[in-house]
């Protein structure tokens, strides 16, 4: 079980507002990555975020450009995952290949509220605060591989070793 | 079994039949890339082999902070030339030639039934050429350039069908528009969307352009029309390799069909700040703003900059306004130098931007301040984007940019068509 503090948003958070267009053309480290967060969804969420925490949100989760930077910004800043009805298909498969988890749940996006604490537990499936239970969908078994081996570099370098490349 | 478009490009690809749902892995055609291929470098090192498998695939453009705004984008830009270089990729188009969708275009990498991925999410658009083009992000970007390889899920298939004809001052933008509004930016999540019914053919190049790139906005893996007269008018002059031509069979599966009726539609524009949230014109007419842009990838073609010119000849920009004008690409620049359109947009006040994406993606070359509004032909109107949280986009065709920059306030053109 891994706990975190929730911060709700709500449908088609985008990427511009995850992870400005400004930035996206920079060589940023991590940290600085982080900084910039949600900047201009919430600029409170960069300043408080802290290891662990979660993000919930409706549907379409991610849409818009194909910056990984996107998913890499809430990975550098702790987030262990992102809970959403559902997520855009470019952001979806950036967060699988860079190793931040991307949850489906039907309701736990209506349910939970910023500040709520819950605890993610990737084996069982569930997000759980006091006593309510919320299930996610399992990644699809054609991925797992990937998020197995810690994201597409690694599972590429084994891939092409295993190939005697 | 009767097979849609996508499943019959990924089963070829796959060499074997593969259903909606399916997942492949793939060899693509063309992996392109743009000012994020320093990125993409980055990733490829860290997978640790010293040359990309296939250089003659790997497509670099260089649009989005052209010419270099600053130090950063300047070092950005050299690191892939050096790359470049030392990788002996042959396809590799510097700062001069404009946007990358519309260049690799032009230089027809885009052909029936090629499999194209691309690190841009509009990288849809080559769909307008019967191409299956997707995009993907930068990582994946590099495991293709050291495995020539990618997993890909097949998808299923929204079917758009188009009958009547384009009443006068409204445009396959205003058309593309109203499906984003009515059916909501996820409609196509995962799915392809195919545009077609008897009047796909009302649609020119240009036009097929601006709805394939668009289909992104609905979340779309991927958008074409079915190739057609236009199509090999097009291909005839230009086509670099041998193709290959899919069509879904009669009697497929579909996810849903919509219909819609050209000739019942009016000029449409999506308000701030998501695309779907679309009105007629009509409805925020005389809504004051501060500038006008027309260009980018999805309306920045020599079509476009006649309508701009139509309205704008022997006229003048209202003072309150400022109105960029960017040629999608260097092809399409020397075509309106040639015709007269820059003169006649100059002439009317309007500020010629050099080929590439400009401020559309809010990194440099007029960008807006807290507080203002833009009119915009581009594809997104998300909070932020073109510069300040606190600005507004407003998407639309580039007929109703231009009659909104000459009267400094929101306006419907079909009084100047």
């Amino acid at each position: 079980m891994s706990k975190g503090r929730v911060w709700k948003y709500g449908d088609d958070v985008n990427t511009d507002v995850i992870f400005a267009g400004k930035y996206t053309y920079q060589q940023l480290e991590p940290a600085e990555m982080a900084k910039r967060a949600l900047e201009d969804l919430d600029p409170a969420f960069a300043k408080n975020v802290k290891p662990g925490d979660v993000i919930v949100a409706g549907k379409n989760f991610g849409c818009g450009s194909s910056r990984e930077q996107a998913a890499a910004c809430l990975r550098y800043a702790g987030v262990q995952a992102v809970v959403a009805k559902s997520f855009s298909r470019i952001y979806f498969r950036n967060a699988i290949n860079l190793g931040l988890a991307v949850l489906q749940s039907s309701d736990a996006p209506d349910a939970l509220r910023t500040g709520d604490e819950v605890d993610v537990d990737f084996a069982a499936g569930t997000i759980t605060r006091g006593d309510r239970i919320f299930a996610f969908f399992p990644l699809p078994a054609s991925v797992i591989g990937i998020v197995e081996a810690g994201g597409l570099i690694e599972w590429t370098k084994k891939k092409l070793s295993a190939a005697g490349g | 079994m009767a097979q849609t478009f996508s499943e019959k490009v990924l089963s070829r690809k796959a060499g074997r039949s593969v259903r909606a749902g399916e997942v492949v892995t793939v060899a693509p055609d063309y992996c392109l890339s743009h000012d994020n291929s320093s990125a993409i470098i980055a990733e490829f090192k860290k997978i640790g082999v010293p040359k990309v498998k296939a250089p003659e695939k790997i497509v670099i453009i260089l649009d989005h902070i052209v010419p270099a705004a600053d130090e950063k984008y300047a070092q950005n830009h050299k690191t892939i030339r050096e790359f470049v270089k030392a990788q002996g990729i042959p396809n590799f188009f510097d700062i001069q030639h404009g946007v990358c969708h519309q260049v690799l275009s032009e230089a027809s990498f885009a052909l029936p039934g090629k499999v194209i991925m691309g690190s841009d999410s509009h990288t849809t658009t080559y769909g307008a050429f019967g191409a299956f083009a997707a995009g993907i992000g930068r990582t994946e970007a590099a495991s293709i350039w050291a495995t020539d390889e990618i997993w890909l899920r097949v998808p299923e298939t929204l079917r758009v069908e188009f009958r009547g004809r384009f009443a006068p001052g409204v445009f396959a933008k205003d058309a593309i528009l109203k499906i984003i509004g009515d059916h909501g930016a996820d409609r196509a999540n995962y799915e392809a969307v195919e545009f077609t019914g008897p009047s796909a053919n009302e649609f020119n190049i240009s036009s097929r352009m601006t709805l394939a790139n668009m289909a992104a906005e609905m979340g779309a893996k991927n958008g074409y029309f079915e190739v057609d007269d236009r199509t090999l008018a097009w291909l005839k002059r230009r086509a670099r390799a041998e193709f290959e031509i899919f069509a879904s069979d009669p009697g497929v599966a579909y996810e849903a069909v919509l219909e819609y009726d050209l000739s019942a539609l009016e000029p449409q524009i999506a308000c701030p700040h998501t695309v779907d949230n679309v009105k007629p014109v009509r409805e925020v007419e005389g809504r004051p703003f501060h500038q006008a842009l027309i260009g980018t990838c999805t309306n920045g073609r020599l079509e476009d900059l006649k309508v701009a010119a139509r309205i704008l000849k022997g006229r003048k920009i209202h003072p309150d306004v400022r109105a960029l004008v960017l040629p999608a690409s260097r092809e399409v620049y020397l075509a309106a130098l040639r015709q007269g359109l820059i003169e006649i947009l100059s002439e009317a006040g309007c500020v010629i931007l050099n080929p590439g994406c400009g401020p559309c993606l809010g990194a440099h070359l007029g960008l807006l301040a807290a507080g203002e509004v833009v009119v915009s032909t581009s594809n997104r109107n998300f909070k932020g984007r073109m510069g300040n949280r606190d600005s507004e986009i407003y998407l639309a065709s580039p007929a109703t940019a231009a009659a909104s920059a000459l009267e400094g306030k929101i306006t419907d053109p079909r009084k100047f068509l």
